[in-house]
């Protein structure tokens, strides 16, 4: 977790001096549920993300001097340059691809769970997305065939409660995305994301029903997304009281309270943890500004697979 | 070599296919029933519903599974029953099939065949009638082939599923039940080869699709006039083997493209942009084209005649190529093929 809010931390200050590039969607604030998920995961499972998906890709495996040589246009990063923040790519770890359209990635993780039990293999797939998404049409159509086929996907809401610019409640009469599917009878559970044993507890449980081909699960987690819909976002809808009660829905905070109280780790180990995390940080940023743009001729050679 | 309509042919490519490979699978509304016009018929009752799966009426999401399921292994062949529902999977085919190989730096490929028919002349209506293919040319990415008859379906579809790329394999519902001799098993025929079904020495006819057996019967017609017509199937528009049409034309000097899809912003326009380049030192005349005029399709059968781009239409540009310059000629009347 802590590499990935050091990472977007960053990631926040290289966007300012225009050192990345495009559209920059962060999830500080909602890091708990990348780590939870995808720290149970093994590289053939499969991961599908959505727009703002560094977290996910680097949970997932994706070496994070890559995923930052991608973000800066480098012929290093992980899809040389030419994918960026939102089509991040690390086929190696299982991480299939961030997709750009809001709810595009839906049926192509049901398609990859598709894959995996026509091959008869344990290996499962998860579907990051927003509430945003559940709005759109791809979500209900993958959710009827996912119900209709049975399929080992475990559908990953993160419920941060806007849907870019809007509160949920202006886009839908349903509060809780776990109800919108509950008339297809598969497993649903609703938790909150800030709390980073239940996200892993919750997704456990399906997980291990998921290897033995069972499916599909949703799981929705109540996240908080401490910045804008993208960098550069004004936020001029956004709620100043919400920012108080921060602390109380940072998960690392919240979690390393927890280990702390419970004497699994000390406040020196913790203090370790960030050191290592920023410290490889910027051995990533070094490692991007290092790599060169890619040669212009790479693009046409890239449009079609030989 | 045995006789088989369309319908056949891509049967049993289908079967044959997934015979080979087990990673070929079968999905789209209907097809473990055989679909309307019975194409995967028989498929369901060999292969089993695993493989041959129906899906519900959700274009947009089953293009997407099949999308995701060819970037993890299997090579499937999606079908959308009518091209003109390829509107609701439009987001998933230009979106992600068409740019998972690029924008992942060549990480992901996307070995997908979606098949679809269009074309007017069953009286189904606008919505069941278009010929939509130019939209997908468009876009980088896809492979767009559009067969004339049943050999070239067959060939053609089988290399589509060998191919590593998403192919749209377009498929035109007045060729359905003509018959052709074929191989069987049937043979691979390349992508991007284009094939000189006439050979003449006057003008040169490029007919997509239907319009091809249209552009034969139009060239015996110019024959009897002493015009000696080369009839060229470019077979695959994405890619599109622009040295074949343009080493004919520039043989003939003139040139003439047939589709039946509306002629603005057709097919059509992008060949003539491509073939006045290649070929403009020779050209004794401007590149005609013959297309659907500019209105949707009407269902009533003599106006529904009336709209479809044929022979006679043919005749008259391909005349119209050769008289001009002469002092009565008569141009090719581009007024209905236009846009207000």
């Amino acid at each position: 977790m802590w590499r990935i809010r050091c990472f977007e931390e960053r990631v926040a200050q290289l966007k300012r001096t225009l050192v990345v590039h495009g559209l920059i969607h962060l999830s500080i604030g909602g890091e708990g549920v990348a780590a939870a998920v995808c720290g149970q995961l093994r590289d053939d499972d499969a991961v599908y993300s959505g727009h703002r998906a560094h977290g996910h890709a680097i949970a997932k495996g994706a070496p994070i001097d890559r995923v930052m040589a991608e973000l800066m246009g480098r012929v290093d990063g992980l899809c040389q340059g030419i994918g960026g923040s939102m089509h991040l790519v690390d086929s190696e770890h299982g991480f299939m691809g961030a997709t750009g359209v809001v709810g595009g990635n839906l049926p192509l993780a049901l398609g990859t769970a598709l894959t995996q039990h026509l091959l008869g293999s344990d290996e499962v797939t998860v579907a990051f997305f927003g509430d945003g998404a559940v709005q759109a049409g791809h979500f209900n159509e993958t959710i009827n065939l996912a119900a209709l086929w049975k399929l080992p996907v475990i559908f990953v809401c993160e419920n941060n409660g806007f849907a870019e610019f809007t509160s949920r409640e202006e886009h839908s009469t349903v509060e809780r995305v776990s109800d919108v599917v509950a008339p297809y009878g598969f497993e649903r559970a609703t938790v909150s994301g800030s709390d980073v044993p239940a996200v892993y507890d919750a997704f456990g449980a399906f997980l291990a029903k998921a290897r033995r081909g069972d499916g599909p699960f949703l799981l929705e987690c109540l996240t908080y997304r401490r910045r804008g819909h993208y960098e550069g976002d004004q936020q001029k809808y956004r709620d100043a009281a919400a920012e108080v009660q921060w602390r109380e829905r940072d998960p690392i905070a919240r979690l390393t309270d927890f280990l702390i109280e419970d004497e699994v780790v000390d406040e020196r180990t913790v203090a370790a943890i960030e050191r290592e995390a920023a410290a490889e940080i910027e051995a990533a940023v070094q490692f991007a500004r290092d790599s060169p743009f890619p040669d212009p001729a790479i693009t046409a050679d890239l449009v079609y697979a030989k | 070599m045995t006789e088989a309509t369309f319908v056949e042919a891509v049967n049993r490519t289908l079967a044959h296919a997934m015979r080979e490979d087990e990673r070929v699978i079968v999905l789209g509304e209907d097809v473990a029933e055989g679909g309307p016009y019975l194409v995967t018929a028989g498929l369901a009752e060999e292969f089993g519903r695993e493989r041959v799966r129906n899906t519900p009426i959700s274009e947009g999401a089953v293009c997407g599974v099949a999308v995701g399921a060819a970037q993890s292994g299997l090579r499937p062949v999606v079908e959308i029953m009518f091209i003109d529902f390829i509107t609701l999977a439009l987001d998933q085919l230009v979106n992600q099939a068409a740019k998972a190989h690029f924008m992942s730096g060549g990480q992901l490929s996307v070995p997908l065949v979606l098949r679809t028919q269009g074309g007017s002349g069953q009286r189904n209506g606008a919505q069941h009638s278009q010929s939509l293919e130019a939209w997908l040319t468009h876009i980088p990415g896809l492979k767009v082939v559009m067969p004339s008859g049943a050999a070239d379906a067959a060939g053609l579809l089988l290399s589509a599923i060998a191919d590593p790329n998403p192919v749209v394999f377009v498929e035109n519902k007045s060729l359905y039940f003509r018959k052709e001799r074929l191989t069987d098993p049937p043979e691979p025929i390349a992508l991007g080869r284009a094939n000189t079904v006439r050979a003449g020495r006057d003008v040169t006819i490029v007919a997509l699709s239907r319009l091809l057996g249209d552009a034969l019967e139009a060239a015996s017609r110019l024959a009897q006039d002493g015009i000696e017509a080369e009839v060229i199937d470019p077979r695959t528009l994405v890619p599109l083997d622009l040295e074949t049409l343009a080493n004919s034309v520039r043989r003939t000097g003139r040139a003439l493209i047939a589709h039946e899809a509306v002629a603005a912003g057709g097919f059509g326009a992008e060949l003539a942009a491509q073939l006045q380049a290649a070929a403009f030192d020779y050209l004794e005349a401007p590149i005609q084209r013959v297309g659907a005029p500019f209105t949707p399709v009407p269902v009533s059968p003599p106006l529904e005649d009336a709209y479809r781009p044929g022979p006679d239409e043919i005749v008259r540009a391909a005349k119209s190529a050769m008289e001009w310059g002469e002092y009565d000629a008569e141009p090719w009347d581009h007024g209905a093929i236009a846009p207000p």
